[in-house]
């Protein structure tokens, strides 16, 4: 985790316990992603997909991530998923997005009101 | 694994009764181990249902030609045959709705909204499917009633001891329990707990989904007075449920849904009621699907519940053995003797999606999840598990593909 993050959420899937937590630090310019962490525990899908999120953002502008979409993801996690393991892969950008929104004001994503977020 | 000296059924004979094992999954032959979710289906079922359809169907009841009297033969039929599989003294007793959770919703409203109160109180117990524990909670809250809930021990039990304890002085007025525990296996004792509920006044409602299937049940001796089941969990097809009520109790109840059918005569000023059973079945029924049931039913009747009985809990008491064997395997609820065809586990440090994942590729399905048994999944600590679930088509082998899974999962993932 990092200490004293620019933005911070956490995630759960309530129906099979997958958690995240997120921690991201922006650069000089308050909005380019210079560092990002995850904390967490659940299945190998979604703590995968979490950390290949981490690897892809570094870097990049707050709008931009904010506007990543799932297919983004799951070309990364590049095997075939069926629905059931989606959500999984999904957690960690969903987490992230609502941490930007809250810190920037970047569109919320979708898929909220399945998830426990904060 | 121990062979009893008079095998009871053939599982590998009837297994050639279920068409969807001949077809391979990811290469493999199919080990389906999930029977507690769903049940697979017997050619005579899918048969006798297109030759209904090709043959006997229209609309029951009402119509004057030939085609709609065998549908009404067809469906009133398969009531009467759940009427004698239940031991049922009337079909006037035997609803047919779209599952079990339909039926227990049907009590949930129709009785309860009547009949409970401020002051009130509805138990469910820890063990509930969520169908059997959301109505009760959502009515008491409807009508002002209490809600609360027999605890089990960690064998997974119930908590027999503490009832009393947890109802107190409260005028307790309806106490909901399943048979047999979707999750853990555990076999309830149905016919004490309608015993105590009886004496405190209140009405016994019983979730049977896990039990109809796989042993035989005598609404004369249960001590319920209301029974749910569901045909897709018992070799029928989806969509066709049966609650079996007490003549007096279901008299004395408003309808649940209101339309066509459950009508003797409507006027702007009234709407009388049809008699039972059909005051509680509005609409067009599940019409070939209740015919499927029917069929299902013969089907079990010649294997033999008995029968079904002693085979599942064979396999039971062979897969906790196998089971003990791997030491990264957590074991939930009771011992042989008393669980049903059905186990509930995690492997160490592996989240239950990755390890059903990884049985997917061996051609072997289990089921991962809460099992929609949130409440229990919190009780044991746990966000889900694992649950492998048997048949009268299971066969010793598929466990044997279950345990050496698990072994390959411990590799993969461990």
């Amino acid at each position: 985790m990092i200490e004293a993050p620019d933005a911070h959420a956490e995630g759960k899937n309530p129906l099979c316990g997958d958690e995240t937590e997120i921690f991201v630090k922006f650069g000089s310019d308050g909005a380019t992603i210079e560092d990002i962490k995850f904390s967490g525990r659940g299945c190998a899908i979604s703590q995968a997909a979490t950390s290949m999120l981490t690897e892809m953002v570094k870097g990049r502008h707050a709008d931009e991530v904010a506007t990543l979409s799932r297919d983004d993801i799951l070309e990364e996690v590049g095997i075939p998923l069926t629905p059931v393991r989606l959500k999984c892969a999904l957690l960690g950008l969903t987490t992230l997005k609502l941490a930007l929104h809250k810190e920037k004001g970047t569109p919320l994503p979708d898929g909220l009101d399945d998830l426990e977020l904060d | 694994m121990a062979v009893s000296a008079r095998p009871t059924l053939d599982a590998h004979k009837l297994r050639a009764d279920f068409p969807v094992f001949e077809h391979p999954i990811h290469g493999k032959p199919l080990a389906f181990l999930d029977s507690a979710v769903t049940s697979q289906k017997p050619r005579h079922v899918l048969d006798a249902m297109r030759e209904f359809y090709e043959t006997s169907y229209s609309n029951v009841h009402r119509g004057v030609y030939t085609l709609s009297e065998r549908a009404t033969e067809g469906y009133e039929g398969a009531r009467e045959k759940v009427r004698a599989f239940v031991n049922a003294s009337s079909t006037r007793e035997v609803i047919f709705t779209r599952q079990a959770t339909e039926a227990l919703n049907l009590v949930a409203y129709a009785w309860g909204l009547d009949n409970l109160g401020p002051g009130d109180l509805a138990v469910v117990t820890e063990l509930e499917h969520h169908s059997n524990f959301v109505p009760w909670q959502q009515i008491a809250k409807r009508t002002g009633a209490e809600f609360r809930m027999l605890p089990i021990d960690d064998l997974g039990e119930l908590r027999m001891d503490l009832l009393d304890e947890v109802v107190g002085d409260a005028p307790v007025k309806v106490v909901a329990a399943n048979l047999v525990s979707n999750s853990l296996g555990t076999i309830n004792p149905v016919e004490r707990l309608a015993a105590w509920a009886h004496e405190r006044g209140a009405i016994m409602v019983v979730d049977a989904a896990q039990a109809a299937p796989h042993r035989r049940i005598d609404v004369q001796t249960l001590g319920a007075d209301f029974v749910a089941f569901s045909s897709h969990k018992m070799c029928g097809p989806t969509g066709v449920g049966v609650l079996w009520g007490r003549r007096e109790l279901l008299e004395a109840m408003s309808p649940f849904n209101y339309g066509g059918s459950m009508i003797r005569s409507v006027k702007v000023e009234e709407t009388l009621w049809n008699e039972l059973p059909y005051k509680f079945e509005a609409g067009t029924p599940a019409i070939a699907e209740a015919y499927g049931l029917g069929v299902a039913i013969d089907y079990l009747e010649s294997v033999g519940l008995e029968a079904i009985e002693e085979h599942e809990h064979e396999l039971a008491a062979y897969a906790l053995e196998q089971l003990a064997e791997l030491p990264f395997v957590t074991v939930y609820g009771p011992p042989p003797e008393r669980r049903v065809g059905l186990v509930s586990f995690n492997v160490d440090g592996v989240h239950p999606h990755d390890v059903a994942q990884v049985l997917d590729w061996e051609g072997v399905a289990i089921r991962a999840g809460h099992h929609c048994c949130q409440p229990l999944m919190s009780r044991l600590g746990v966000a889900a598990t694992n649950r492998a679930s048997f048949y009268l088509y299971t066969v010793p082998e598929e466990i044997d593909r279950l345990v050496a899974g698990l072994r390959k999962v411990k590799e993969v993932l461990g």
